[in-house]
């Protein structure tokens, strides 16, 4: 969809930026075979890949779908058109119109075959493929009802390889009117087919971006700030053109994605795989909502002024500001927290700041120390260190109950209801059940908020007759 | 006698790249302040159980290196090839990409199974280069999901291949605040396994190491690669040659030869008197071994280690304590000592750990991310009462 592919050409492009500033001999390593393949394309056209030495062409791991063209052709014909070819792509003309049905039933019945086909020639070209990364917003047409179908075929295709989705959740005021039915329709495939969800909300990013401008523009910082250094910028990336409106937010979920796989890419004392984090922060199948924030927003450039202080950076994570959806784990219930480190920090910081931290949060009593933790050694193009902190935290139930909330009041009207059942293969069971699985989702988590604060009595041992 | 080491997911290969350098760099060191004779008979002793010697080159460590992604053999290989005094042999690793995930189910069920034949030839080739196999030297650590699923499958396949051969597993107590949520699941599936194998467990604890860094040696930032340094030299300090008291005028042939055969008290024995006045939370051991190098180990009186009140009662000090000894010092250390110690030290740490894996059980937390793996509640069950007869038999000591 829209969404995806936009924030999706920001990650692709701070990718390479990233893996540039790394990898200065030109090699083709292992960090960079993760997301990109390296084709021989001196015989024309697609040549072979090629596995060591030198990086000749460049191409994403991607497949990009969407059921209008102007995305992906904007794409196409901007900085990063090499690292995609035709085979990559699928894409139509008509558009979703904002209807889940119609990117669900209508269109994923018209491409599964187009799509499974595509999905094996990419995974053939991997050499271990561990895990796939959907990108898509939740309130559209194409991003909600045709993403969440890909996610149904990447269950059935490649059970064994973890499915990671980045959701962008609308906001209250969202102009498209029917973003709840869209939403929770795609929120019931997310429940029963994602291995993991990191929910990201526009209003969040939205008061990131105008947070830095402030501080930049109040002049509080007092000497430059390193430009590459904004989690918000494209700075040093290929993109030359005017940036556009979205790209600021965007950039924040392209560090989110690069963060989030760096010790997968890069070595450190302290490795975190992506089988790690599904593995930690998932106690119970469903509840694998992940609440993210990333840390510094920014860098100063000035030498002589003091970096911030290592801790200010574990403080920040924890702080609603740095929170990449609306909510506030500081007051709800941890099940698990991860921390991902990047740069020059070493286990001893780590393990000052979480003993420093971890009274003032709550966590559930059966997972008191409920921290995973990996250090990477490579920062982030622009800083010294970096954090990215993963929550399982009750606090996303209030975003599903206002989504639900929203959708109640349009479903009690039957409002636009027969735009979606009018599709085949749509019926008024498809609504009463995907608002039954998110009913299903609350509750479960307003049970676990029903322990917090409660007296904890553990479970009494087993005894050994000698 | 040769020693073959496994090194098994990150934390045994880190900790096994620097155990081989703090070996070496003992034995390049200057002379050990002892005569030139006793110098060399030590070098050699300490070449023949840890190094494979080649013509040309530099030793080679005899070693096989485990681990389920790449980036952390390559590093450790590289980073040892570098220091120019050894190296590993390139051939003597096996690797794959997708990792564990922290998932000892994954370790033990999946990996272990699936690449067992090519494991074990490694480690048949490695201890058919040794004249004279000493035994087996496993370093892992048991909060991941390599070290501690796959080295306890492995451990069980070393034990059968091996049946008469001395296995040691070196395992890594995870800090206790967070490095692995799943860490004290993991941690009881490993011991519990490892009991049914292995012939001594030698137990390092991520906190009391960190305290080591922090409040014995003043270093401000601490990282891991400071604690596995202080980890390898604790156990070059115990493996390198010594003499034992039979041993007289050679070096010990036996490395790993601490004898942890410990009977229980048979019925037929009258009960003997507890200890009156011992306090309660006394620290009861069942053996001890000191380790002097250096200056004057001759002089020592170790007599206080043979106090009766040490001991559980119903053991006679002289067979449980043992002593080593080298005019050879270690690291350049005038003097040193080393304690190695079988005894209730570990009981409270165990406990802890079974008392947290036990409360997430009970909620079931995590529990089927180990089912989608084949390990089931059952073999769950099965663990926690393995560990709660061991913390039982060391609470009546």
């Amino acid at each position: 969809g829209q969404c995806g592919n936009q924030v999706g050409c920001r990650f692709w492009d701070l990718a390479l930026r990233e893996h540039a500033a790394v990898n200065k001999k030109g090699i083709y390593d292992e960090a960079l075979s993760s997301f990109f393949r390296n084709v021989d394309t001196r015989s024309g056209g697609d040549g072979p890949d090629i596995y060591k030495g030198k990086i000749c062409s460049l191409k994403a791991r991607a497949l990009l779908i969407d059921m209008e063209e102007g995305v992906v052709n904007e794409i196409l014909q901007g900085p990063l058109r090499d690292l995609f070819d035709s085979k990559q792509l699928i894409t139509d003309v008509s558009g979703s119109g904002n209807n889940w049905a119609v990117g669900h039933k209508l269109y994923g019945y018209q491409y599964r075959e187009n799509i499974v086909e595509k999905l094996r020639k990419t995974a053939e070209h991997c050499d271990c493929l561990q895990c796939f990364f959907i990108i898509h917003s939740m309130g559209g047409g194409t991003g909600s009802g045709l993403g969440t179908f890909v996610l149904n075929v990447l269950e059935d295709e490649f059970p064994e390889v973890y499915r990671f989705v980045t959701s962008v959740y609308p906001s209250g005021e969202d102009d498209v009117i029917t973003s709840p039915y869209n939403s929770v329709l795609a929120m019931k495939e997310l429940n029963e087919h994602a291995d993991c969800v990191l929910p990201i909300e526009n209003e969040s990013l939205f008061d990131i971006v105008n947070k830095i401008h402030q501080m930049i523009s109040s002049g509080k910082l007092g000497s430059t700030v390193k430009q590459n250094s904004l989690v918000t910028s494209s700075a040093g990336s290929a993109r030359t053109v005017q940036e556009k409106p979205f790209d600021a937010m965007n950039n924040i979920v392209a560090n989110l994605l690069l963060n989030l796989t760096s010790s997968a890419r890069f070595e450190g004392s302290l490795n975190m795989d992506l089988n790690e984090i599904s593995m930690n922060l998932v106690p119970f199948p469903r509840l694998h909502y992940l609440v993210s924030s990333l840390t510094p927003l920014y860098t100063l450039a000035d030498v002589n002024v003091p970096s911030r202080r290592l801790d200010q950076m574990f403080s920040d994570a924890f702080s609603r500001d740095h929170q990449l959806i609306q909510a506030d784990p500081k007051h709800s219930l941890y099940l698990a927290c991860a921390l991902l480190v990047r740069g020059n920090v070493q286990v001893s910081d780590l393990r000052r700041n979480i003993e420093r931290l971890k009274p003032s949060l709550h966590f559930v009593s059966w997972n008191q120390e409920g921290w995973k933790t990996g250090l990477c050694s490579v920062p982030p193009v622009g800083h010294s260190h970096s954090l990215l902190a993963l929550a399982n935290n009750t606090c996303v139930k209030p975003t599903f109950t206002e989504l639900k909330d929203r959708f109640m009041k349009l479903y009690k009207k039957k409002a636009h209801l027969h735009h979606y059942l009018h599709i085949d293969g749509m019926e008024q069971s498809c609504f009463s059940e995907a608002i039954s699985s998110l009913s299903d989702l609350i509750e479960e988590y307003n049970e676990l908020d029903a322990t917090k604060g409660g007296p904890r009595t553990d479970p009494s041992r087993l005894e050994i007759a000698i | 006698m040769s020693i073959v080491t496994v090194q098994l997911g990150q934390c045994g290969n880190q900790i096994g790249r620097e155990v081989f350098n703090a070996i070496c760099s003992d034995v390049h060191g200057t002379h050990g302040l002892c005569s030139k004779k006793e110098n060399e008979s030590y070098r050699d002793a300490c070449k023949e159980r840890f190094f494979c010697e080649e013509e040309t080159e530099v030793p080679v460590a005899r070693a096989v290196l485990v681990d389920m992604e790449p980036k952390v053999i390559s590093q450790t290989l590289s980073m040892a090839a570098r220091s120019g005094y050894w190296k590993y042999d390139d051939r003597s690793r096996f690797c794959q990409k997708q990792g564990s995930g922290n998932n000892w189910a994954n370790g033990y069920s999946v990996h272990g199974p699936r690449h067992k034949e090519v494991i074990m030839n490694l480690v048949q080739k490695e201890a058919e280069k040794c004249d004279r196999l000493g035994g087996f030297f496993t370093i892992m650590s048991m909060a991941g999901g390599t070290g501690s699923g796959l080295g306890a499958f492995v451990t069980q396949c070393l034990r059968d291949a091996f049946p008469t051969s001395f296995i040691l597993n070196h395992v890594i107590w995870p800090y206790g605040t967070g490095e692995v949520i799943v860490q004290n699941y993991n941690s009881v599936l490993t011991l519990s396994h490892l009991y049914q194998s292995s012939d001594a467990i030698l137990v390092h604890e991520n906190d009391v190491i960190h305290k080591i860094c922090s409040q014995l040696m003043n270093i401000k930032q601490i990282s891991f690669r400071d604690v596995n340094q202080v980890i390898a030299h604790q156990l070059g300090s115990v493996f390198q040659p010594t003499y034992t008291a039979e041993g007289g005028l050679h070096y010990s042939r036996n490395p790993l030869g601490i004898d942890w055969q410990v009977q229980p008290p048979s019925r037929l024995l009258p009960p003997l008197q507890p200890f009156p006045n011992r306090p309660l939370h006394f620290n009861t051991s069942i053996a001890n071994l000191v380790i002097l190098r250096g200056k004057d180990t001759h002089g020592v009186d170790l007599g206080s280690f043979q106090d009766p009140s040490l001991y559980t009662s119903w053991l006679n000090p002289r067979d449980a304590f043992n002593a080593w000894k080298t005019p050879r010092a270690f690291n350049k250390y005038e003097k040193s000592a080393s304690l190695v110690s079988n005894s209730q030290f570990l009981l409270k740490p165990l406990d802890n750990v079974v008392g947290k894996a036990w409360n997430m059980f009970a909620s079931k937390a995590y529990i089927h991310q180990y089912t989608k793996f084949g390990i089931e509640e059952e073999d769950f069950l099965d663990s926690f009462t393995a560990l709660e007869q061991v913390i039982s038999s060391y609470t009546i000591l």
